[in-house]
C-alpha cells in the first residue's frame, strides 16, 4: 500500500537523519514530495511511504517515537466550498491533477489522494479559499 | 418567416414563449435544420461568468452638514475617484491601495452588494459653499443615494488562451501558468457566450436588456477596445478577442451569488461579472448563429511568458477535452472563469423569460463597424519603461 503523509519535526530532531533510519530498520519505500526543514527549527516533509501495512504502521510509531507528529494529507488541505464559484483558477494551477473542473457539471473535485500539499492551490484560488493546516507538535 | 420583437414580446407576455439556452439549441442543432429552429424558438439565451477588470460603479454618497467638496475619497482605506463634483465617485474594479494589494475596489463593490458597512472617509480643501475640510463615516448602499456599476469593457468576444514557454512561473489575469507549458488557461464560456451567438451584434446594441449580477441591467455603449474587423473563421466568428459591451445596472439589486471582488497572486484586484444576454431569434441567419458549437469556435494560443506570441490555435471543444497539443507537445487545459455559473445564469435568465418577467428590447442604435483598436505610441518622450 502507498500512504502519504505529512511529518511535522519538533526543532530538536530537526537536524537528524529519520528518513535514513526509516528506510535502513522498516525497510519503506519513501518519495519525498515537499520538503521544508532547516536544521534546528520546526520542519515539515511530505512523504508517500510505499510497505505493507503493518511497516508502514511500525514507521508511524517509528516517528511519534523521537516526538514526529504523522498526519494524512487529506486532512490537511480544504478549501470554503460554500464560497467556490468554480472558476478553474486552482485547477488550472494543480499540476498533481487533485483538482479539476470537469464534465459533466463543470464544478471543482477535490481528490485528496492526489494532492502533494505544494500550496500552488492558496496562491492561485481568487477568492483564497484553500488552507493548510500542519498540526500542533505531540 | 421573420419574426418581430414585438411578436415574440408578445407570447413572452402570454406565458408562450419558447426559450432554449444556447447550449440547449447547440444541442437541437444536431437534429433541426436552421429553418425549423427559427420556426420552433423564440429567444436564446448566453451567458457568461468571468473576470472582468474593466467594471465598476458609481456612487452618490448624499450632502453632510456642513458640506464637503471632496478632493480625495478612500473606501475602506482604498483610493477611489475624486474628480466627479462633490459627493460623487467612480469606484474602479481594480483600485487599491498598495500597502495592502490583496482588498481593493472588487471587494469594496462585492462588500457594498452583501450589505456591510463600508469606510468612507475624504478630504476636501474647503471653498465658500462647502466650507467642510474633512469627512469619516460608515456608509451602506442603502444609506447613499444611487449606486450603479457601470462597466466599460465586458463580455469580450472570445479570448486567447494562456500559456507561459518560459522556465518560471507567470502570474497573471489568467491565473497561474506553469513554466514550460505545463498548463493552458482559457475563459470564454465557449458557445453559451454572449457575442460568440451573435457574432455580428445583429441583435446586441444600446439599450439591449440583459442579465447583470442578478438583476435586469442594460447594454450602455459599445465597450471599449472594440474591434468589429478581426479576422473570422469559417463559421464567422473572430478567432480572438474581438468586440465587448459596456453595461450599466442597479447595484443595490445584484446578487453577490453573480459578483465577485477577486485577487490574483501579484496582479491585484478585480471583479467576477455574471452576464447575461438574451437572443431573439428574428429569422433563418440568427437560428443558424445561435447553433454554434464549440468546435466550430476557434482560438490562437498565446504565450504569456513571450510578449503574447501566437504558438497556434485551437478550438473549445478541444479546450474542454483537458488536452490541447502546442508545439507538438501535450498541454494540460483548464477553464479560468466559470462554465457552471454562466449555465446557472443562462437557466435564470430563461425563467424570467418563460415567466413573462423579462421582455426583449430591440437595440436603439446598433453597434459600430469597421472599427479597430490603436495601439499606444510613445512620442515625444524617451521611453523609460521601468521594467525591473
Amino acid at each position: 500500500m502507498t500512504q502519504k503523509i505529512i511529518l511535522t519535526f519538533p526543532s530538536e530532531v530537526s537536524g537528524d537523519p529519520i528518513i535514513y533510519e526509516l528506510i535502513r530498520t522498516y525497510d519503506i519505500k519513501v518519495n519525498i514530495l515537499k520538503a521544508e526543514i532547516q536544521p534546528g527549527q520546526i520542519g515539515t516533509l511530505l512523504v508517500e511511504l510505499d510497505a505493507e501495512e503493518d511497516k508502514v504502521e511500525q514507521a508511524k510509531a517509528f516517528f511519534t517515537s523521537r516526538g514526529i507528529a504523522t498526519n494524512p494529507v487529506s486532512s490537511r488541505i480544504s478549501y470554503d466550498e460554500s464560497r467556490c464559484i468554480h472558476c478553474g483558477n486552482c485547477a488550472s494551477a494543480c499540476f498533481a491533477g487533485a483538482l479539476r473542473i470537469t464534465p459533466p457539471d463543470w464544478r471543482l473535485h477535490f481528490d485528496p489522494e492526489k494532492c502533494i500539499a505544494c500550496k500552488l492551490c492558496l496562491k492561485s484560488c481568487p477568492l483564497r479559499l484553500f488552507s493548510i493546516e500542519f498540526s500542533p507538535l505531540n | 418567416m421573420a419574426k418581430t420583437y414585438e411578436e415574440i414580446n408578445e407570447k413572452i407576455r402570454q406565458g408562450k414563449a419558447v426559450v432554449l439556452t444556447a447550449e440547449e439549441v447547440a444541442e437541437m442543432a444536431k437534429t433541426a435544420s436552421a429553418k425549423e429552429i427559427a420556426r420552433k424558438v423564440d429567444v436564446v439565451t448566453t451567458a457568461t461568468f468571468g473576470a472582468m477588470c474593466s467594471s465598476g460603479a458609481f456612487l452618490n454618497f448624499g450632502h453632510t452638514t456642513p458640506g464637503i467638496r471632496m478632493e480625495t475619497i478612500e473606501l475602506n482605506g482604498v483610493r477611489v475617484c475624486g474628480g466627479l463634483a462633490a459627493v460623487d465617485t467612480y469606484v474602479g474594479a481594480t483600485d487599491c491601495n498598495p500597502q495592502n494589494p490583496t482588498y481593493g475596489g472588487g471587494h469594496i463593490i462585492e462588500d457594498l452588494v452583501a450589505g456591510k458597512e463600508i469606510t468612507l472617509e475624504a478630504w476636501g480643501k474647503g471653498t465658500d459653499d462647502y466650507p467642510r475640510r474633512h469627512v469619516k463615516t460608515l456608509i451602506t448602499k442603502d444609506s447613499i443615494n444611487e449606486a450603479y456599476l457601470y462597466n466599460p469593457r465586458n463580455a469580450y468576444q472570445n479570448y486567447n488562451v494562456a500559456v507561459n514557454s518560459t522556465g518560471t512561473t507567470k502570474y497573471t489575469y489568467m491565473g497561474t501558468l506553469l513554466p514550460r507549458l505545463r498548463n493552458a488557461a482559457y475563459s470564454t464560456a465557449g458557445e453559451l457566450s454572449p457575442l460568440i451567438n451573435d457574432p455580428e451584434c445583429r441583435t446586441i446594441g444600446l439599450g439591449t436588456r440583459i442579465f447583470l449580477c442578478g438583476t435586469v441591467g442594460y447594454v450602455a455603449w459599445n465597450g471599449t477596445q472594440f474591434h468589429s474587423t478581426k479576422e473570422v473563421n469559417a463559421h464567422g466568428i473572430p478567432t480572438s478577442n474581438a468586440r465587448t459591451l459596456a453595461v450599466v445596472g442597479d447595484l443595490k439589486e445584484m446578487s453577490t451569488d453573480f459578483l465577485r471582488g477577486v485577487y490574483y497572486e501579484k496582479y491585484g484586484v478585480s471583479l467576477f461579472v455574471g452576464l447575461g444576454v438574451p437572443i431573439p431569434i428574428l429569422d433563418e441567419d440568427l437560428a443558424q448563429r445561435v447553433s454554434i458549437r464549440n468546435e466550430q469556435i476557434e482560438t490562437v494560443i498565446s504565450d504569456y511568458g513571450d510578449n503574447y506570441h501566437i504558438l497556434g490555435k485551437t478550438n473549445y471543444a478541444a479546450l474542454r477535452s483537458g488536452e490541447i497539443e502546442v508545439n507538438g507537445q501535450k498541454v494540460r487545459t483548464a477553464p479560468v472563469a466559470s462554465l457552471a455559473k454562466a449555465r446557472e445564469i443562462a437557466d435564470i435568465l430563461k425563467a424570467w423569460i418563460q415567466e413573462g418577467r423579462f421582455e426583449l428590447s430591440a437595440p436603439v442604435r446598433p453597434m459600430p463597424t469597421g472599427t479597430s483598436v490603436k495601439p499606444l505610441e510613445i512620442r515625444g518622450f524617451k521611453d523609460e519603461t521601468g521594467i525591473q
